[in-house]
């Protein structure tokens, strides 16, 4: 595909009802109401100059270039910022026009350097275009009076440059980082030919900038742009694609020049991310190509042995032998596997059903296990779907928005950005979260309530919340009466209203004054519409079930369900979480969550896939690792995860692995679970394959090949040559042909194919001959369930308590430059930001213990100990610490314990007693990491030894 | 899986539905046992429960008893 151009109307789209009718240039058009001239005039395919409007942002009209006549008019407004009007008749070239854009231009060049042949923009700068399209032949005034070519770079960010030499003041940066961005890092200082830009009196990487992009896509000039650009040239061709990081689902244009990745572009068209991206998605890339990157395939016989590169055969052929002769040895339900969340639907899809169909058992699990399967149990018993009930734009018809165990900003920075926009044109918030997170006060935006709990109480919280709701009268009795079912209704309220669920009773345990807990449930139910969002700080407790479902009890109640504006979102982590859960990865359900002891459902697949298939669930990952220390359990397929470093108590796991007899790896890199590993089959980045990611709104999104698989193949044709090796062949020539059998096996894919996604860029699920072009809102008129279904939540504190030994309590969590495991951000330069996992501590908790900032702690609970440097931190309330697990050096699952979800056995990450102390030495486990590290992960190159 | 862990599972299972009329409750944690988990560990705690079943909520005895397994499906390839 050839480099694609967007176009760009100058100002935003407007949504409007009423239409008006004016004349450009002799041309009838018909625009929404509050669309401005420039935008009419290149919508009717009327181009007019322009330098300081872009449609990203609101126009500002300071440059003058976008002047026009208007019949009846005295004077040349600028198209920018005049509102088309019904009748107007518009001329956008005239002699006149033409004279005063060659003055304006005239005075912008002749204070520009002249090296547009050397410039990193050249072909790509917008005040090139503008001299051409004005038809500037001279500069009168010469170079030599006042300028501003003198002033130094600014290479301080990693990712893009700042030369204000070339800056023209259009202000196009200031206003995206304002508007798109939401994060008000830059201003224009100075006045008049003073004024230039500056990322509030610092250097970029010093700023409050948090290098999302946004002003180097609106820069028109090269003054901000991408280092790589400047390194490597344009590209010469774009592959839209979609983000392999978080579960916004940002849709990119790779542009590439050859096979190399030239930079990566946020996408106008994405509807998850309307052109807008965070410094993940849009700069941290690199990894896709980075010399860690594993090409050959590897088997060794014990874990001790060094790696030994082999032919694809033979390392395929190995692995289906070694399953088989487990099996053989130890039972068909000795073997299982672990799919991916960050590969494809149809990648996800290909290993549950080799599972399935090939190993002959249920013993597939995915990483969504550990972070929001209590979303799927919660939201499926009391809706009906396993999934969040809005798409991420219903935020703009938010009146009140309820965040709950999230850090948006952090987390989901795109989304935090479309948030951020909403709260800044008045709707109110609720913060519910442990910690003081930045979304509580940032520029412009100021939450009504922080409800600062303490770890481990939200479902006191919630029932405290309902509680008011049911007792001061707010229920919405009609909605509940019409949608939903009365006697679970009527139970629920009897449980709720008792008095132990006020906010009186339980501000004892959640630490929550209750007079705030009252003022925030009679905003939530009476502000409007209402808007729940979540993260994994609900899930991820002994009781995240029981919270998912008391969010849903208190949406149903207040009648914030089936309309946009409302609804209960989870906001899902990795890229294809979503994808991954609706493909069937769970031992207990096939795609489409339809339980395996389902008859009609099971006998479908076994006429498509023409095998008997187990009626009963398989194991989860946790009791995957029970059962292989019990020794029942002898052999792992996982496709690109890594449950050593992500996963619950360290050392459970690794005991687990080790005792396994045959783990076979598949992945970019040689990760912490690769340690344990017999087999090392090399895996394909996003970049590298076509296929489908759903993001945390349900949409399906295209992936597509940019560049040739680096190893040879893609994830999807390795599980195919193993499969075929264990005598289950599979014939698909394309993912679109899974996609295909997507659509026939699973009613909510019913409609989806590769020919609608490319016709319609994207469709959310459910997608069928009810709704052909995809759902957007769901429970519109009634619930998938049919009536929504109110459970009981009683409070019940986890078993993970402080103590005198373990008298704080751990929680932990993620930040913006670190993804996860950190396998691809840590192999990039946002390691600037983040190149070390820290532990955030109270100054009251830190203070008496002696501890220092930035000085090591160890950090130990009942199941380990690790040893990591303090950040001392007011964003903590006394008696909680904070840490990440980005870096595996850190360990900081050794930490924490096997404690989980009761229904869905999701880790309990986000409470673990712990002691604090000062420390001088890395902890026992991090010196025994390093060194086993080093023994596990030789590679004896086939030229000799490595 | 070992025991202790086994009992604490099954007891948080039992605790969430203890909130229900006790049929319901019963009800609720033997469906949670069926529809999640797998046959080894229903093996464990109907053995479990025969041998008295010591430290296990009342409301998954009860469950338990009622759990039967049924015959697999497929056939071992
Ligand atoms: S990169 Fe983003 S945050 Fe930083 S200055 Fe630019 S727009 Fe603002
Ligand atoms: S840096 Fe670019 S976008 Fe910002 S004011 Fe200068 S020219 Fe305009
Ligand atoms: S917000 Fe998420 S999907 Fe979007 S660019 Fe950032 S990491 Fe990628
Ligand atoms: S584009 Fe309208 S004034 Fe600059």
């Amino acid at each position: 595909m050839a480099l694609i151009q967007e176009t760009d109307y100058g100002t935003p789209h407007i949504l409007a009802k009423t239409q008006v009718t004016l004349e450009i240039d002799g041309k009838p058009v018909t625009v929404p109401a509050g669309t401005s001239i420039m935008r009419a005039a290149v919508e009717s395919g009327v181009p007019v100059p322009k330098l300081c409007a872009t449609d990203s942002v609101e126009a500002f009209g300071s440059c003058r270039l976008c002047l026009v006549e208007i019949e009846g008019r005295k004077g040349t407004p600028a198209s920018c910022t005049t509102l088309a009007e019904p009748g107007m008749k518009v001329r956008t070239q005239s002699p006149k026009l033409a004279r005063m854009r060659r003055g304006m231009m005239e005075l912008y060049i002749s204070d520009h350097p002249l090296d547009c042949l050397t410039c990193s923009a050249n072909g790509n700068c917008e005040l090139q275009d503008m001299a051409g399209v004005v038809g500037l032949r001279e500069v009168r005034y010469g170079y030599d009076g006042a300028n501003h070519l003198q002033p130094g770079k600014d290479l301080s960010n990693p990712y893009f440059s700042f030369e204000p030499s070339k800056c023209i003041v259009c202000s196009r940066c200031v206003r995206a980082c304002e508007e798109v961005q939401g994060t008000f890092a830059l201003t224009i200082q100075g006045r008049g030919f003073a004024s230039k830009v500056s990322a509030g009196g610092t250097d970029f990487l010093s700023s409050e900038c948090v290098s999302c992009g946004a002003c180097v896509q609106a820069c028109p000039t090269a003054t901000l742009i991408e280092k790589s650009v400047t390194e490597k040239g344009q590209g010469d061709r774009s592959v839209v694609t979609t983000c392999a990081y978080c579960g916004v689902g940002c849709s990119f244009k790779a542009e590439l020049k050859g096979n190399e990745v030239v930079r990566m572009v946020p996408y106008k068209d994405g509807k998850a991310n309307h052109g807008h991206s965070c410094v993940k998605g849009r700069f941290s890339w690199g990894y896709a190509t980075h010399k860690d990157r594993i090409l050959k395939p590897m088997i060794r016989a014990k874990i001790t042995d060094p790696w030994k590169e082999v032919s694809w055969e033979e390392a395929i052929g190995h692995a289906a032998s070694e399953f088989k002769r487990i099996q053989a040895k130890y039972g068909r339900d000795s073997i299982g596997g672990i799919t991916s969340s960050r590969c494809t639907d149809e990648e996800t899809y290909l290993v549950q059903k080799m599972i399935r169909a090939a190993f002959g058992n249920n013993n597939v699990d995915t990483c969504a296990r550990v972070c929001h399967s209590p979303t799927g149990y919660g939201l499926s018993n009391t809706f009906g779907t396993s999934a969040g009930t809005q798409d991420f734009d219903s935020v703009n018809d938010a009146d009140v928005i309820l965040v709950i165990g999230a850090n948006p900003t952090d987390a989901h920075p795109v989304f935090a950005s479309q948030m951020k926009r909403r709260l800044r044109e008045g709707a109110r918030l609720i913060v519910i979260d442990p910690r003081r997170i930045d979304l509580i006060k940032s520029p412009h935006v100021q939450a009504q309530f922080h409800l600062p709990l303490k770890p481990g109480t939200n479902v006191a919280i919630i029932n405290a919340l309902a509680h008011v709701v049911v007792t001061e009268g707010l229920v919405a009795e009609s909605y509940v009466k019409e949608r939903c079912d009365v006697a679970a209704f009527e139970l629920w309220r009897k449980f709720i209203a008792e008095e132990r669920n006020s906010p009186e009773a339980v501000e004892a345990v959640t630490g929550v004054p209750s007079a705030d807990v009252r003022a925030a449930a009679r905003l939530y139910a009476t502000g409007g519409n209402g808007a729940i969002y979540y993260g994994l700080g609900v899930t991820e407790h002994s009781q995240g079930s029981t919270m998912v479902i008391g969010m849903a009890n208190l949406a149903m109640a207040t009648g914030n369900l089936g309309r946009r504006g409302v609804g209960v979102n989870p906001l899902r982590g990795q890229n294809n979480v979503q994808g991954s859960c609706d493909m069937g990865s769970f031992p207990h359900e096939f795609s489409g969550y339809r339980h395996v002891s389902n008859d009609a459902v099971r006998v479908s697949f076994e006429q498509a896939w023409g095998v008997p298939l187990q009626g009963e669930p398989g194991l989860r990952i946790s009791n995957m690792l029970d059962a292989a220390c019990d020794g029942t359990f002898k052999g792992l397929y996982v496709q690109g995860e890594d449950i050593v470093q992500s996963d619950p108590n360290t050392k459970h796991v690794s005991a687990g692995l080790a005792a396994m007899e045959c783990v076979v790896i598949q992945d970019l890199f040689l990760n912490e679970t690769a340690s344990y590993a017999h087999v090392f089959l090399p895996g394909s980045s996003f970049l590298e394959k076509d296929g489908t990611f759903i993001n945390a709104e349900r949409r399906i999104g295209m992936v597509r090949k940019a560049i040739p698989p680096m190893a040879g193949y893609a994830d999807w044709e390795i599980t195919i040559k193993l499969s075929e090796a264990l005598g289950y062949p599979m014939h698909y020539s394309h993912p679109s042909e899974i996609m295909d059998e997507i659509a026939r096996m699973t009613p909510t894919f019913a409609g989806v194919s590769y020919e609608k996604l490319e016709r319609l860029g994207s469709v959310q699920w459910p997608c069928n001959e009810k709704a052909p072009e995809g759902t957007p809102i769901m429970h519109i008129g009634s619930f998938v369930r049919g009536k929504g279904r109110f459970m009981i939540t009683e409070f019940i504190a986890t078993d993970e308590r402080t103590t005198d030994r373990f008298p704080l309590i751990l929680t932990t969590g993620r930040i913006l430059s670190q993804y996860n495991v950190g396998a691809q951000t840590r192999r990039t330069e946002n390691n600037v930001w983040h190149s070390e996992d820290v532990l955030e501590i109270h100054p009251w908790d830190a203070e008496n213990r002696g501890i220092r900032e930035g000085e090591l702690v160890s950090l130990t609970s009942r199941a380990g100990d690790i040893t990591l440097p303090a950040r001392i931190s007011e964003r903590m309330q006394p008696g909680v610490v904070y840490t990440t697990f980005h870096h595996a050096m850190t360990g900081a699952n050794v930490v924490t314990t096997e404690f989980s979800d009761w229904a869905t056995s999701c880790p309990e990450y986000k409470v673990t007693a712990v002691q604090v102390q000062p420390a001088k030495r890395l902890s026992e486990w991090q010196e025994h990491y390093k060194e086993a590290k080093r023994r596990t992960t030789q590679i004896l190159s086939q030229t000799g030894a490595d | 899986m070992n025991a202790e862990h086994m009992i604490h599972n099954a007891n948080q299972i039992a605790l969430y539905f203890s909130s229900y009329p006790r049929e319901e409750a019963v009800a609720g944690v033997l469906d949670h046992l069926k529809k999640y988990w797998e046959r080894r560990m229903k093996d464990q705690i109907i053995q479990y429960v025969a041998q008295g079943g010591a430290g296990l909520h009342e409301l998954v005895v009860d469950a338990v008893k009622r759990l039967d397994v049924p015959q697999k499906h497929a056939t071992p390839r």
